[in-house]
């Protein structure tokens, strides 16, 4: 264990291990050498290819503007790293400091950081997720298998549900002229992610660009012929229809099975960690060795109550990996806690979306700016008597301003006037999500209680 | 070259656009799409992109300046 | 907070050649109320965060005339505001409308396709100076430079720019007081170049309309977007505003550009072995030596507290980008030149919804124009060190700028 007398040794001739090469785990390890990390860096991840990034996959990629393997992600600086890829990681002994390889080898780390991030969760009938036009989207690999099928011009492709990664796979088959059907089982698309109102607006986007959008449903079987190829789909009103591609987009899945038993709070909400990003064990107590960063993480976080939250975000990746990093370095008073205010982006059909905050805890919504007819618009969320996220759709010059209305408390509803504030904004109405305990597909935020020990708490399988 | 715009900094001014249309390019107003893997000779249209962008959220990384090679699956265990 | 009139000083003309010093004192308080009722705001945080706060208006006709501030009587000829002095959803719009000939989605390649256009036009400004050893980089280049651009932009017939010059010099020169002339007659002269230039817009329209070419007034005339087109009167506002906007602006940044160059031989040095610099180099200038010094438009919409001041609905704010450039809470040493800065997010072109509009034009115009002039002038001297400045303080630059140099490089 470091101690904290022995943080310059460590700095000097410590073990790094990183478990999960992709955005989180770069970006910590340049940020360990930026803050003066001397010793061994081993970067563990069960992909064979240097990290990359995902964004562009379900957006760039699937549009064929650009190709699959072009998404490596740029350095910010030389890291000098020992590097394992194709490889995952099997099993951690916490009191030995060591991390089993899925070939039986062991490395052993002073300090290790975790940030094996999430996978796509399957079509949960296994022997249809075999069947040959089956895809879901998470890796380079998943996205030129896809881009490979869309660019052979299919019949008709089915996006099985309507969070982010099921609106972009929509958004790129209708500019390219394929026709697509989503099916979604809430009332509208993205309403998991920014509730009912807004998930009307992104309904309107999905059928004015030509979307099958079908919602209050969900996929009951697909079919294949005998060769093991996507015929058709079956849908819980009793349509059938004749599908050759479906993608499967339900969410994602941390990848904590390696944990299992290894005395860490990880579970299949994540791994929970302190605001400073250190593991907890499973008797809620916080580790000194072992540090979290990226979508395995859950976090609380004080500007939401000191709830944890799970992110999905890309920027959280960015930022939790420095915090951790930046305190892998230090001890005691010298850490900083992650106090990122979470944001995210989303482009489909033309439409630049993004978010800050924590939307699913909104109880109401007000547009302050523009208007939701136009799908060009600013509103926020109130969470007793205060603003706690906000959503703009082509309006992301102003974001920066909500952020800080968030960071601030501000006091819902908005008393201000502004620019371009309507006559829709000037009443709140019931942002209107749906009953949390019937988690949609995709929330990019899920607000998971406050006990760090996951197990502590019932979990609630995602259906489809 | 590798190529990453931090999509939550960027505000969709498109100086990127005007100044380097092979490689950023504008899906509507302003959903910035772009090449992550933009050829070698368009360097220096990034270039000029990169310094134009008003909430510096280009990051490039060219040739292979930064890069180092990726060690062999596996290696020695401790 | 203190009540006072530094701001005032900033803007005296005897400090124009050098009003950082005063910038420093105005940071030491944020938000400085004003004699005359103006806030001004001169950190960077505060201006930057303003610039996108929904509660900031751009149209002057917010403004609580109880609330002092000198309201600007520039009379537009009885025309329509532009874009500049609007808010959305109008603002929106119009820029749109005006956006979809000019540059991405609609027209990704326009400017990016304008770069040999630009060279050529420089080399043969710069051909001009043959047969002499010292030039006026003002008169003989950085004047005649954009007033070409814009017209080539707007198809303006080549034989009608002059004109184009005559009017802009008037319209620029009301906005630039000088006190030996009578300030009626400088208006009178301005609002009369306003109507010749309205008039001779209104015919280039129609002209446009009937043959249509590729330039932008045809574009705006007759191309329309999906959600409609631009009034007639519209175009010819949104031409107005292109002309001056992107006049005196450009004319400094490429004025100071060589001024600071010359200040700094070794950075001069370096651009003339690698013209490449030329791009880093104009964002530091930007943000060392603004050409828009200070936004004097906004008006407050509620009552609204930056950095504990409350700022009342309807008063004048003004935001003095070049402090905000020089602010060291946000930029290392920022008292430096220093082309190789990273992280440079300088004010310089504002910014949020109203962020310069030419901006890829004005960066295009100054890169190839500072690199090309390092490159030929061999030996270049400045004949006198500071300039004679406009006396214009939110438009800032030297009025002339003479440079010596022994030959011209071919
Ligand atoms: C298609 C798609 C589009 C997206 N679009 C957006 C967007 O528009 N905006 C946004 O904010 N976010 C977006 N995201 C989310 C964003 O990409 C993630 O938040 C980000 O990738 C998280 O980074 P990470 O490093 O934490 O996890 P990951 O990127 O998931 O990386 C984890 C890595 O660990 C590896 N790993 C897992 N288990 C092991 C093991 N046992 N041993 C070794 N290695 C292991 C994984 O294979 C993977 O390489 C998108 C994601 C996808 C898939
Ligand atoms: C170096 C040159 C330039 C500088 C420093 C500059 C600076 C600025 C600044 C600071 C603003 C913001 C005004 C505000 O927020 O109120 C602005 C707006 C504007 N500029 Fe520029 N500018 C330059 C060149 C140009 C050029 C070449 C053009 C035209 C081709 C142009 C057209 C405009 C327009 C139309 C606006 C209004 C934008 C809006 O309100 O949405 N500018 N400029
Ligand atoms: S210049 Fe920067 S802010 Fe503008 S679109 Fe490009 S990346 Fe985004």
């Amino acid at each position: 264990m470091v101690t904290e007398g022995s943080v310059a040794e460590f700095n000097r001739n410590g073990r790094v291990v990183v478990v999960g090469a992709s955005l989180a785990g770069l970006r910590a390890a340049e940020a360990l050498r930026d803050e003066g990390f001397a010793g061994t860096l081993i970067m563990i991840g069960d992909e064979r290819l240097q990290p990359y990034d995902r964004p562009p996959l379900s957006k760039q990629v699937l549009l064929g503007r650009t190709s699959a393997d072009r998404t490596l992600l740029p350095r910010r600086r030389a890291i000098n790293a020992e590097w394992r890829l194709g490889v995952p990681a099997a099993g951690l002994d916490l009191s030995r400091h060591r991390v089993r390889l899925a070939d039986g080898r062991e490395v052993g780390f002073d300090r290790l950081l975790i940030a094996t991030g999430a996978r796509a969760r399957p079509w949960p009938r296994e022997a249809e997720a075999e069947l040959d036009g089956v895809f879901v989207l998470r890796s380079v690999g998943d996205a030129a298998k896809l881009e490979r099928r869309l660019a052979a011009k299919p019949h008709r492709v089915l996006v099985v549900g309507a969070g982010f990664t099921g609106c972009e796979v929509a958004s790129a088959c209708r500019a390219r002229g394929i026709e697509v059907t989503v099916a979604e089982r809430g009332p509208a698309p993205l309403v998991g992610a920014l509730g009912g109102v807004v998930g009307a607006v992104a309904a309107e986007l999905q059928r004015k660009n030509g979307v099958d959008l079908r919602c209050n449903i969900t996929v009951t079987e697909l079919e294949g012929d005998l060769g093991g190829r996507l015929k058709r789909a079956h849908l819980s009103d009793g349509t059938v229809l004749d599908v050759d591609v479906a993608v499967i987009a339900l969410g994602a899945l941390r990848n904590t099975e390696w944990l299992t038993g290894s005395g860490l709070a990880a579970g299949p909400r994540g791994i929970a960690c302190d605001a400073g990003c250190r593991a907890f064990d499973v008797h809620g107590i916080v580790t000194d060795d072992v540090f979290v960063a990226g979508d395995v993480a859950r976090a609380p976080h004080p500007l939401f109550g000191y709830q944890f939250l799970s992110l999905e975000h890309w920027g959280n990746a960015v930022s939790q990996a420095e915090t951790a990093a930046h305190n892998m370095v230090r001890s005691g008073l010298d850490r900083r806690p992650h106090l990122w205010v979470p944001a995210f982006w989303s482009a489909q059909f033309g439409v630049n979306i993004k978010s800050v905050g924590v939307p699913p805890m909104g109880e109401e919504l007000l547009v302050t700016q523009g208007a939701l007819a136009e799908h060009r618009f600013a509103a926020v969320y109130g969470y007793q008597g205060r603003v706690i996220a906000a959503v703009t759709f082509d309006h992301g010059r102003w974001i920066d301003f909500y952020s800080r209305q968030i960071e601030s408390a501000a006091p819902f509803p908005p008393e201000f006037v502004g620019v371009d504030r309507r006559a829709d904004g000037m009443r709140p109405v019931p942002a209107d999500f749906p009953d949390p305990a019937l988690p949609t597909h995709g929330p990019t935020v899920t607000v998971s209680g406050y006990a760090p020990n996951e197990r502590r708490l019932t979990f609630t399988p995602a259906r489809t | 070259m590798r190529i990453v715009v931090d999509l939550n900094r960027c505000q969709g001014y498109a100086q990127c656009a005007f100044l380097a249309p092979d490689v950023f390019v504008l899906h509507g107003q302003e959903a910035l799409m772009y090449d992550p893997g933009a050829d070698e000779a368009l360097a220096e249209q990034v270039a000029r992109a990169a310094a134009a962008c008003p909430v510096q959220a280009i990051l490039v990384e060219r040739g292979e300046g930064a890069r180092e090679p990726v060690g062999a699956v596996g290696g020695h265990g401790h | 907070m203190i009540s006072g009139t530094l701001l005032n000083q900033a803007t005296e003309y005897e400090n124009r050649a050098d009003p950082y010093p005063i910038y420093a004192e105005l940071r030491k308080t944020p938000v400085a109320l004003q004699d005359d009722g103006v806030y001004a705001v001169s950190t960077y945080w505060e201006i930057r965060s303003l610039l996108a706060d929904p509660r900031i208006s751009s149209d002057i006709r917010n403004r609580d005339p109880r609330l002092g501030g000198p309201m600007i009587t520039e009379d537009e000829a009885n025309l329509p505001p532009s874009f500049i002095r609007l808010d959305p959803p109008e603002h929106d719009r119009l820029r749109c409308l005006a956006g979809r000939p000019f540059g991405p989605p609609h027209t990704p390649r326009r400017i990016h396709a304008m770069h040999a256009e630009l060279a050529r036009m420089i080399a043969e400004l710069i051909d001009r100076f043959h047969g002499s050893n010292q030039v006026d980089i003002v008169e003989d280049f950085a004047y005649p430079f954009p007033v070409a651009v814009i017209c080539k932009l707007l198809g303006v017939p080549h034989q009608d720019e002059h004109l184009f010059h005559d009017w802009t010099e008037k319209i620029v020169n009301a906005l630039d007081p000088n006190p030996e002339e009578g300030p009626l007659e400088r208006q009178r002269v301005a609002q009369q170049a306003r109507l010749d230039l309205g008039g001779y817009l209104t015919g280039l329209v129609e002209e446009h309309r009937l043959a249509p070419g590729e330039d932008l007034l045809s574009a705006l005339t007759v191309e329309h977007g999906p959600d409609g087109g631009m009034s007639p009167v519209e175009v010819i506002v949104t031409a107005v505003l292109l002309l001056i906007a992107g006049h005196e602006t450009t004319v400094n940044l490429i004025t100071n550009g060589m001024l600071t160059l010359l200040r700094n031989p070794e950075i001069l040095r370096r651009l003339r072995d690698d013209p490449d610099l030329a791009v880093p180099l104009v964002e530091e200038l930007l943000r060392f030596e603004p050409p828009v010094q200070l936004l004097p438009q906004r008006t407050c919409l509620a009552d609204i507290d930056v950095a504990g001041t409350v700022i009342p609905k309807g008063a004048p704010i003004w935001l003095v980008l070049g402090a905000g450039n020089r602010d060291p809470r946000r930029f290392q040493d920022p008292d430096r030149f220093d082309p190789d800065r990273r992280d440079n997010e300088h004010l310089g072109f504002g910014s949020g919804v109203h962020y310069c509009f030419g901006a890829p034009l004005a960066r295009l115009e100054a890169q190839l124009a500072l690199a090309a002039l390092a490159r030929r002038l061999a030996n270049p001297e400045l004949v006198y060190d500071p300039p004679v400045y406009r006396r214009n303080p939110v438009l800032r630059g030297p009025r002339h700028l003479h440079v010596t140099f022994d030959t011209l490089v071919a």
